[in-house]
């Protein structure tokens, strides 16, 4: 089955490299291992949510374009991994190894909807 | 040769709910779908109810069913693509090789040829049942469900729910089962500990809900409490080297021992106090110190040491003789395996009960503040008691009216309104 790792931040933690957060190195190692074993169908990370720009629509409907991430929610993704793996339980092993985990984030499964 | 009708159904009714568990369990384990599982084991049966009195009732009823439901699955997934693709991943093709057309019936070959084998995979059902993935409610109807065999009518009837929504939850909790790919296989070794704690929560909740219902009109539920130690047996039997599944075991024996001294004439509750030890089934109190004894041998967790306080309590003459003591010393150590506020209350009662009433009601009250003790009703039962053993009596009225406002069964408010009556 295909599941989405979604790696989760908050816009109050630390972010990736600073103190108290997961380092950089952390993240390519595990970027190298979780490729080895020949999982990942595909990946990325993304930028911080303040170089984001959101699109939605205003009470007329019209679509609005405003700077920065949706300011309502304080979580963002920091990047994901689409792995193809034989059940939830190694999924979840990946999740756990993550350093996006850690302390200050959090990963989330989401199994890849097959339509 | 032809068989009477009633020879089929007492057949059947001899592949017992075990035999269906360990049938659904092996078909869920090597198809990865509880649904289709299911459907095909009713089809199995519903055939068998047709064929057998024309055909004669097979030697291995078990065998036959599981072959039969298994062929079923088979026509089902090579009709199906998705399903196809599933099994492909699962590494199971050859199975999809159809059979030659000669051998009509290959569970009468099976039958025939008396090849009995139908792997125990009941301790997969199990974690699957009871996976992290799934809400707690969930995980309890699931294994009530598809572990225990009953129907979604008696887990509803079980849990003081409403049937339809009780169906309703089935239903969801096994979509969910699909849709998240939660796996018929057992943990791999390091994850097997941490994931064979929910398997034995699940088990220790139902057994608690049938202990004392937590609405209602009566206090305990007999089938309940019988269902969680039939599973826990299972599991023991399937774990024979888990010393916490033991100690499970041991707690629920031990409890249950007290059973037929814990409600009057009446079904109202009655306190370990003022309960006939000798009604205590000696049986089952012998059962559980063994197994309590063997388990805290092997090790020590929760359940070990929730196993070893009951076993204090069963070996006191009375009340009185109690060893509150080593009672307090145990609910200290379950404090540092478990921490939390109902866990802290089993320790200040016992601590009270050692060192005298009013030490009791000083750290009863260091609770009170406790969010989860506000609204627990056996909290304010306890504060009552122990300050009716002080004299206090407007007080100990006060706490027992405290706790009748509380949830709990309809037997336990006829219990506190008649001790209050005679205070």
């Amino acid at each position: 089955m295909k599941y989405a790792l979604l790696l989760m931040g908050h816009i109050d933690d630390p972010a990736c490299g600073e103190e108290g957060g997961a380092s950089p190195e952390e993240f390519f190692a595990f970027d190298k291992e979780i490729t080895d074993a020949g999982v990942v169908v595909s990946s990325f990370a993304l930028e911080d949510p303040e170089h984001g720009v959101t699109v939605s629509s205003d009470e007329s409907g019209e679509r609005v374009t405003s700077s920065g991430p949706y300011a309502e929610v304080n979580e963002f993704v920091g990047g994901t991994y689409i792995i193809e793996v034989a059940n939830i339980d190694e999924a979840i092993e990946w999740a756990k190894k993550s350093p996006g985990s850690e302390p200050g984030g959090h990963v989330e499964v989401r199994p890849v909807a097959p339509y | 040769m032809p068989e009477p009708r009633w020879a089929t159904r007492r057949a059947l009714s001899a592949v017992d709910r075990d035999a269906r568990t360990r049938i659904l369990a092996a078909l869920a384990r090597r198809f990865g779908d509880l649904d289709l599982a299911e459907d095909v084991l009713q089809d199995a049966l519903a055939q068998a109810l047709q064929t057998w009195p024309e055909r004669g009732i097979p030697d291995t009823p078990e065998a036959w069913l599981m072959t039969t439901a298994k062929r079923k699955a088979l026509d089902i997934v090579r009709r199906e693509s998705v399903l196809a693709q599933k099994l492909a991943r699962l590494r199971i093709e050859d199975e999809l090789t159809p059979v030659s057309s000669s051998l009509a019936d290959p569970a009468d070959r099976v039958a025939r040829d008396g090849e009995v084998s139908i792997p125990d995979d009941r301790l997969e059902l199990f974690f699957a049942c009871a996976h992290p993935a799934l809400g707690l409610d969930d995980r309890i109807a699931l294994t009530l469900r598809f572990v225990a065999g009953l129907s979604s009518a008696e887990v509803a009837h079980a849990l003081l729910v409403p049937v339809p929504t009780m169906q309703q939850r089935i239903v969801r909790a096994k979509a969910r089962i699909r849709t998240m790919g939660v796996p018929f296989r057992l943990p791999n070794e390091t994850e097997f500990q941490a994931r064979l704690a929910p398997v034995q929560r699940v088990l220790y909740l139902l057994f608690a809900e049938g202990y004392t219902r937590s609405a209602g009109s009566i206090h305990v539920r007999d089938d309940l409490t019988s269902e969680a130690i039939r599973l826990t047996t299972v599991l023991h039997a399937l774990l024979p080297d888990s010393s916490e599944t033991k100690a499970l075991l041991a707690l629920m024996l031990l409890t249950e021992a007290r059973r037929p001294a814990r409600t009057d004439s009446e079904e109202r509750p009655i306190p370990l106090a003022n309960q006939d030890r000798a009604l205590w089934d000696h049986e089952l109190l012998a059962a559980g110190l063994a197994h309590a004894e063997s388990a805290a041998a092997r090790g020590i967790g929760t359940y070990t040491i929730q196993a070893s306080i009951a076993a204090v309590h069963s070996e006191a003459e009375s009340f009185a003789d109690t060893d509150w003591d080593q009672i307090s010393v145990l609910y200290g150590l379950l404090e540092q395996h478990e921490p939390g506020p109902v866990v802290r209350m089993g320790k200040a009662i016992a601590r009270g009960r050692a060192r005298g009433a009013s030490e009791g009601l000083r750290l009863l009250d260091e609770l009170a503040d406790e969010p989860a003790l506000v609204r627990y009703r056996p909290f304010h039962i306890a504060r009552a008691v122990t300050l009716e053993e002080l004299g206090r009596s407007a007080e100990a009225m006060a706490a027992y009216r405290r706790a009748l406002e509380l949830p709990g069964n309809a037997a336990e408010d006829a219990f506190i309104l008649s001790t209050i009556g005679e205070l």
